[in-house]
């Protein structure tokens, strides 16, 4: 038994597929007796597998392919639209933050320039009214100063007569006078 | 394979017993009995849960049309866009119009490779009259849209204008074998590729047997399946690339 499976394969491996194919199972492929049957069985499959594909499978993964890329060319048009959309309105944002600021700048120099008019009203209202007051001040000083003169020279005219009579001299008023106020100019 | 170990594993190797290609045997799926063209074999099986798994992947996975994407339906469209942008960027615009026949033949071939993959399965593409018709559809396809949309202007395929005029015959002669050899190289590629990544496969799992081995066997298996998962994909979309560059030559015959 074993000698003799020592000799088949020996045989074998040395003339190679040539005997193998003489013996009846040797290459099953060049066993042509079953060529027709799978050939027949090959076209029954391919023309199973060509009309399951041309008439279900193909035309449908192309639909779903179609589909998907409208879907997503249709999501990025819609994406980009948004984009342009609040692009625009952070130019109107902006556009509206720099009005505001221009106003805001705008009522902040009317009203510096209000108050400042104000206050140069004020300020010269209050030069002019200080001007007056001192102007009156002034006027009331030399009066008061003028008073005081007049007294001055009033007491000293009384004084002088007084002098003059207690010395026992007798001088008229006019006289006594006149020298007091020589007296005081000099 | 049991007997085989039972009778003890200080069998030389000559002992062990391969049968790499019993898995492609073509065998009636119910009973016993000769296979007729119209028995129902494993190989139509298979090709039949292809075509459920082509069903289950692009029609089921894709019943909800989904504008944010299953699972399923994400596969779906991957494969949908793959074969879409192939045939787009190859052929052109008007070869789209061919685009359902590529992706049949994609899905049928991804397909049966991956199902192919499951262990205890059977993989029709591993069979030459399987990868012949597929490559022979294409040849004929291609070469009569060539001639109905060029007229004999398809043959300017095989008269290289840009070479030197003492060249072009030969350079036709070369053209035109090669033309020939296409179905041929289009549809062993496929076969040859996956039937050999399965063969191994059994090889190594034929050195399992052996205890002080096996180890290395199974990793060895291991790897290889990584790489028949890769060359499942890679081969599909080989031939459909190619079956792409043959109808750009039939749309565009100018060289």
């Amino acid at each position: 038994m074993a000698t003799d499976t020592v000799t088949h394969d020996g045989l074998a491996d040395a003339t190679g597929v040539a005997t193998q194919a003489a013996d009846a199972p040797g290459m099953p492929q060049l066993n042509f007796e079953t060529w027709g049957n799978q050939i027949f069985w090959l076209l029954l499959a391919l023309l199973a597998i060509y009309f399951i594909l041309s008439r279900v499978a193909l035309p449908r993964i192309g639909g779903v392919l179609a589909e998907r890329q409208g879907t997503i060319s249709n999501d990025i048009a819609a994406a980009e639209d948004l984009k342009v959309k609040a692009s625009e309105a952070e130019a109107a944002y902006d556009k509206a933050l720099v009005d505001a600021r221009a106003e805001a700048n705008r009522i902040v120099a009317e009203a510096k320039a209000e108050i400042q008019s104000d206050l140069d009203a004020a300020i010269a209202k209050a030069d002019a009214e200080i001007a007056a007051k001192s102007a009156e001040s002034e006027k009331a000083i030399a009066e008061i100063r003028a008073g005081a003169m007049d007294n001055v020279r009033a007491v000293a005219k009384d004084t002088a007569q007084e002098l003059v009579a207690a010395l026992g001299g007798k001088a008229d008023a006019q006289t006594v006078s006149a020298a007091v106020d020589s007296r005081m100019k000099g | 394979m049991a007997t085989v170990v039972t009778d003890g594993a200080v069998e030389e190797k000559g002992g062990l017993e391969f049968h790499p290609m019993d898995q492609f045997e073509v065998l009636p799926f119910f009973g016993d009995g000769g296979v007729a063209w119209y028995t129902i074999t494993n190989a139509a099986v298979w090709m039949a849960l292809a075509v459920v798994a082509v069903f289950a992947l692009l029609v089921l996975g894709t019943s909800k049309r989904s504008i944010v994407p299953t699972r399923m339906q994400s596969v779906a469209e991957l494969a949908y866009g793959f074969i879409h942008k192939m045939v787009e960027d190859i052929c052109g615009k008007e070869g789209l119009k061919y685009f359902p026949y590529i992706m049949t033949l994609f899905m049928f071939i991804v397909t049966a490779n991956f199902l192919g993959l499951i262990p205890a399965s059977f993989t029709p593409t591993s069979h030459f009259a399987v990868t012949v018709v597929l490559a022979l559809a294409v040849f004929l396809t291609v070469t009569i849209l060539g001639f109905v949309k060029n007229g004999t202007a398809f043959l300017g395929l095989f008269w290289v204008a840009s070479a030197p005029l003492a060249l072009r015959p030969i350079l036709a002669i070369i053209e035109l074998i090669s033309y020939f050899v296409r179905p041929v190289s289009h549809s062993i590629r496929l076969a040859g590729n996956v039937m050999a990544g399965h063969a191994v496969i059994k090889v190594f799992a034929g050195f399992a047997a052996i205890a002080v081995i096996s180890p290395l066997s199974v990793v060895a298996i291991t790897a290889i399946y990584g790489l028949e998962i890769l060359v499942s994909f890679i081969q599909a979309y080989v031939f459909t690339i190619l079956t792409c560059v043959y109808l750009k030559d039939a749309l565009h015959p100018s060289h």
